[in-house]
Order: structure tokens, then C-alpha cells, then sequence
């Protein structure tokens, strides 16, 4: 792949799709109904490869990517390299809270996260006071092999004077200086990772292609309930330890979105895409909901919008329940993506506060046919986008890894027959 | 259980009520300094999850609620079963036997977790196989342990194809006979049902008891 010089058409050809997406963003009527891309391994079907080669070959990610952008036109793509070509980095890093295709699953099966305790219930204090000491002895080296070693570091406040000098002596320990040299030798991948990246969405954007956003955040809530506590340490401490989580909540609200906030500035990119784990209907009550989950969660997206970004929370599962509390953020400033909710029924509630994406469901675009794909976009063309909703068509939670290549066609061509 | 005193009603409904630390030490001076029968103490638990496994039902109670009531029903039984001496009188006959599992190519088993504990509070006898369970395995599992119902667990979409093919082998191995097949996760429809030949579907823990109860012919 070479670099490209984007041609005035081309720069046309990008201008009228992002401007299609932000239009649904300020709640205006765009020209027609912008439609998403968003694959993982759905790109390996795609290109004829096994999901193992299409986490570590990054020229064979970044050509099929390229093909498939090309061939269905999309107004926004997601980071296709960055969803899918991790393997290397995640290899060098010793990244132990996955399993990925060649890794843990089969060459041909998607990655899975690994739900544990990476944080143990009494070790809330030692977290909320000192979180980088805490990252560094404790929660780094559980979840990353390269890290292991850094236990020995020594802890950083309070050191002062001589107790300084002396006190980096510890760098010189065997354990971390081998720590140290996996460290950089795996953020040289992650870097070559990043390239990669970089020059496809650049190469994407030469060809009239934006992509939707490059940052990606998580709530305070599923922060420490899918990376730390794990899914049943989480849901006990809504009753053992209600008060530190509370305080860890607030704490980690803070410094997820100086991390969203940097990100998204750096990249140029507004968009700030979240996907959301932990607020279905069926996980918690309305007032656990309102309690733990929505507070910190909302500060952060106001936090966002304040800085000229817009949160693109992806709401999992079926949050029909929580439409009415979800409601309340500024008009015109999010995207809100929804799998399982009902969109008739999003666009009902909030139709005039956010632009909506998504939801042909899973198992349509595995197991139906290109008819029956053409009446669910046609459905959500005529209920929402033609009804005033400002809707950006796409898949629930993306393209499915196992969906038929003629059902994506026929999303594509559906969303251009009926969303004009 | 209508003859309880007032001790024991207090138990229930601490358990009940998610007051983990009042309902431990008072089952704990139960059991260890008033000498209660431990049998006993554990059907005083039994009635505590019943109201448990009611009010999720009924939408008061979620996820939270069942993983903690999990937690009181073992610790309290961790204390309880190694007091007990006499051999214990007749198990409450169990309404079916329920096999559990998540297909083959998938890890979760957060959801199976949920929907086994809320069949075991129901009254249903629940073998829980494991995650990424082959299909070979459901097979033996099924041949050995003769269930009424098959629970089939996923949350990826490469469930979809797992669950047909193992559905698809136990037909073949006629091994379907009498036994249910139900399907569940969170991207389970009717669409996932139909695709791979099961009876029905859930997509959560009280559709998974509903299903059961109708099959075994126990009102729902």
C-alpha cells in the first residue's frame, strides 16, 4: 500500500459522509440515512483467511479491510486494523485477560475476554489511594506478563531526599530490569500496531472514507466491573462494599475521561465510541441502576461533550428500561447505538436528544436470508428515519463474524433503496 | 414451612432481605452455640431463597440479588453440613434433572451460572457441564446422566452454529428420546431456535425455570 494524495472528488466523496453523520448527530435532516461499518472477524470470512491470520498479518488486515470498504461504500467505518490485527502486540505484551484465535481459542473463533478477580475486595483502599502504585505492583503484572517483575518496584510516594536516591535502587533488580526490556520491546509492536493503523485510516481517508472514531472509552461502572472485580465480585459489592465502590466510581470517572478526552483530541477524531456492558434491564434494578451504574457514567459524557467530543455509547442487551434516565444529556451532542432495544421505541424516547445507531439484529444477518435483511432495514428506514429519527443504519453490534457476505450486500443496498 | 419461631422467621427473611451479615451470625449462633439442627437451618435456607428466587420472578429482585443469595446459601451450608451426624432424613424429591452447558467455541458462563442456580432453588436436579463444552461431551453427559431437559448455553453469535451441530448430534446419536432441549444468551430468538432445532428459548433465568416447570408437568 502506498500513500495517497486525496483528489477533490475523493475529499467530496468524504466531506458528504461525514457531514451525513454529524447532520444525525446535531439532530438535522441529513441527505439520506448514513449507514456504519463495523466488522471484526467478520472480515476474515470476508477475505478468506482464518481469524488468526487476520490478528497477525497486518498487510493481509489492512488489504481486506480496504477491499471491503471499497466494495460497500460505507458513510463511517470502524478502526478495522485496530479491532482485528492485535495479535502481535498482544503477544509481546503477554496480555493475559484474553484469549484470541491461535491463543486460548481456535484459529478460526473470535476472541474472548476472561471474566476474574484481577482486583480482590480489600484491596478497594489501596486503589483509591494510591491508583498508579496499585497499577503498577499489583494490577499490571496480573494482567499482562511483560509487567511481572514490576512487584518489585519500589512504592514511589515518599520517597524524598536521599531516601530518592536511594530508593531507585530497586530499577537495578534483575526482575526489573527484564520487566523493563519486554516492556519496551513490546510498545515497539504496539507502535508498529499503531502505524498500521494509522496508515490505513489515512490511505481510507485519501479515498473519500472517514472512519467513525479512533478513541474508545468504557464506563466508570464496567471499568472496574469487567477489568477488575470481575462480573460476581462486582455484583456482591453492590451490597459488601457499596461505599468504596461509590468512591472508586467517582475516582475512576475522572481519570477515564482525561484518557477519552486525550485520545480523541489527539486523533482529530470527535467521536468517542463506548461499548456498554453492564446496563441492560435485566443486570440490575432501576435504583442500582440510577445509584451505581448512571451517575459516574453521565459525568463522563457530560465531561465529553464539554470538551467538543461526542460519547457514542454502544447500549448492549436490551436497555428499554433505562431510556427515560438515559434521556438526560444535553440535545444534539451523542450517538447513542443500541443492540437489543427496540429502536422504534429509543426513537420514541429520545428522538429529539440523540442520533441513533444500529440494530439489524445477530441472528437476522446470520441466519436470514438478503430478503429478509431487505424489510429489517426497510422497517427501521420507514419507523425511525423517514419519523424524524436520526438514524445511522447499522447492525446491532456490528457485522457478526459468521454472517453471509450477500447479507451485508443486502444491508448496504436496502439502506440505499430506503434511506434516501 | 409454616411452624417456625420467631429466630428462625427472623433467618428466613434476612436471607430474603440481602442482610448478609445479620443472617451469617445469626445462623452461625444457630448452629454453633444454640446446637439447632443443621438439617433444619438448612431448610430455613431453602425457604429464604425461595423468596429470593420469587421476587426475581416478579422483577423486584436481579442479578445482584440471586449472586449474593448464592453466597449466604454457601457459606451458611460450609458451616452447616459438616455438623450434621445423623444421616439425613429423605431429600425433598427433586422435580427433573436438568443438564446444562455452554457450546462448544464459547467461554461465558455467566448466564448459565444464573439460570443453574435458579433451577436448583426451584427444586430441579442441575448438572452443570462446564463452557466450550464439545459436542462429544453433551453426548456421554446426556447418555449418563438420562435428563429431562438439555439447557444449551451461548453468548456469541458462533453459538448459533454450535448449538445446531450439538442438537443435530443428539439426534442423531438418538439420545433426544424424551428429553427438552432449551437454548439461552443474549443473543438467542426465536430465529436462533428455529435455526438450530431446539424446543424453545430464554433469555434469562426465570424463562429457563418457566420452560422446566411446563415440561415436567409442574405449573410454571
Amino acid at each position: 500500500m502506498t500513500d495517497l494524495i486525496q483528489t477533490p472528488e475523493a475529499k467530496a466523496a468524504f466531506d458528504a459522509r461525514w457531514q451525513r453523520v454529524m447532520d444525525c448527530v446535531a439532530l438535522r435532516q441529513p441527505d439520506r440515512m448514513p449507514i456504519g461499518m463495523q466488522p471484526t472477524f467478520w472480515l476474515a470470512k470476508y477475505g478468506g483467511i482464518s481469524c488468526k491470520q487476520l490478528m497477525y498479518d497486518y498487510e493481509a488486515t489492512k488489504a481486506i479491510a480496504e477491499r471491503a470498504v471499497l466494495e460497500f461504500e460505507p458513510d463511517v467505518h470502524s478502526p478495522l486494523v485496530l479491532a482485528t490485527a492485535s495479535g502481535n502486540a498482544l503477544e509481546a505484551i503477554g496480555f493475559k485477560q484474553l484469549n484470541w484465535p491461535g491463543h486460548g481459542v481456535g484459529d478460526d473463533q473470535p476472541y474472548q475476554y476472561i471474566d476474574r478477580e484481577y482486583m480482590k475486595p480489600e484491596e478497594y483502599d489501596e486503589f483509591l489511594f494510591d491508583p498508579t502504585g496499585f497499577y503498577l505492583q499489583k494490577y499490571l503484572p496480573r494482567v499482562a506478563g511483560a509487567f511481572e517483575g514490576f512487584e518489585d518496584l519500589p512504592s514511589l510516594p515518599g520517597l524524598h531526599y536521599f531516601r530518592l536516591v536511594g530508593g531507585i535502587r530497586a530499577f537495578a533488580k534483575p526482575s526489573v530490569r527484564a520487566a523493563l526490556e519486554k516492556v519496551i520491546k513490546a510498545a515497539e509492536e504496539v507502535e508498529r500496531f499503531a502505524a498500521h493503523h494509522a496508515a490505513f485510516t489515512q490511505r481510507m481517508t485519501a479515498l473519500g472514507f472517514p472512519v467513525s472514531y479512533t478513541t474508545t472509552s468504557v464506563s466508570p461502572y464496567d471499568f472496574i466491573a469487567d477489568y477488575f472485580r470481575g462480573a460476581t465480585g462486582m455484583m456482591k459489592d453492590l451490597f459488601r462494599n457499596k461505599d468504596k465502590l461509590l468512591e472508586l466510581l467517582d475516582k475512576a470517572s475522572v481519570f477515564l475521561l482525561r484518557h477519552a478526552v486525550a485520545g480523541a483530541q489527539a486523533s482529530g477524531n470527535p467521536v468517542v465510541f463506548i461499548p456498554v456492558h453492564w446496563a441492560p434491564d435485566a443486570f440490575m434494578s432501576p435504583k442500582q441502576f440510577e445509584t451505581f451504574w448512571w451517575p459516574s457514567f453521565r459525568r463522563m459524557l457530560i465531561g465529553l461533550i464539554d470538551a467538543g467530543l461526542i460519547p457514542m455509547p454502544m447500549w448492549e442487551a436490551d436497555c428499554t428500561k433505562r431510556l427515560e434516565v438515559i434521556r438526560d444529556v444535553p440535545p444534539g451532542k451523542c450517538i447513542y447505538w443500541f443492540e437489543r432495544t427496540d429502536m422504534v421505541r429509543a426513537f420514541e424516547v429520545l428522538g429529539d436528544v440523540v442520533a441513533l445507531r444500529g440494530n439489524l439484529s445477530p441472528s437476522l444477518m446470520t441466519t436470514g436470508t438478503p430478503d429478509e435483511v431487505d424489510a429489517a432495514v426497510r422497517h427501521l428506514a420507514e419507523n425511525v428515519f423517514h419519523k424524524g429519527g436520526r438514524l445511522i443504519l447499522d447492525c446491532a453490534f456490528g457485522i457478526p463474524d459468521e454472517t453471509p457476505v450477500a447479507n451485508v450486500r443486502a444491508m448496504f443496498d436496502a439502506a440505499r433503496k430506503y434511506g434516501g | 414451612m409454616h411452624d417456625m419461631t420467631d429466630p428462625e422467621r427472623q433467618l428466613v427473611e434476612w436471607l430474603a432481605d440481602m442482610n448478609e451479615d445479620d443472617a451469617v451470625d445469626l445462623a452461625k449462633r444457630m448452629l454453633l452455640e444454640e446446637g439447632a439442627d443443621p438439617l433444619r437451618v438448612l431448610e430455613l435456607c431453602r425457604a429464604g431463597m425461595d423468596i429470593v428466587g420469587k421476587r426475581f420472578e416478579e422483577g423486584e429482585y436481579f442479578l445482584p440479588e440471586l449472586v449474593l443469595a448464592g453466597e449466604m446459601l454457601e457459606t451458611v451450608g460450609a458451616i452447616a453440613k459438616p455438623l450434621i451426624r445423623h444421616a439425613p432424613g429423605e431429600e425433598p424429591k427433586k422435580l427433573g434433572r436438568v443438564l446444562i452447558g455452554t457450546v462448544h467455541g464459547d467461554l461465558h458462563d455467566i448466564g448459565k451460572n444464573i439460570v443453574s442456580f435458579m433451577l436448583d432453588i426451584n427444586g430441579f436436579e442441575v448438572k452443570d457441564i462446564g463452557v466450550d463444552v464439545p459436542v462429544q461431551t453433551f453426548l456421554k453427559e446426556i447418555d449418563a446422566y438420562k435428563p429431562d431437559v438439555i439447557g444449551l448455553s451461548g453468548f456469541l453469535t458462533l453459538a448459533f452454529d454450535a448449538m445446531k451441530e450439538t442438537i443435530a448430534a443428539i439426534d442423531g446419536a438418538g439420545l433426544r428420546g424424551h428429553a427438552k432441549i432449551m437454548i439461552g444468551g443474549g443473543q438467542i430468538d426465536e430465529t436462533v431456535r428455529s435455526y438450530t432445532g431446539a424446543d424453545a428459548f430464554g433469555t434469562n433465568a426465570v424463562d429457563a425455570v418457566s420452560l422446566c416447570k411446563r415440561w415436567v408437568g409442574v405449573a410454571a
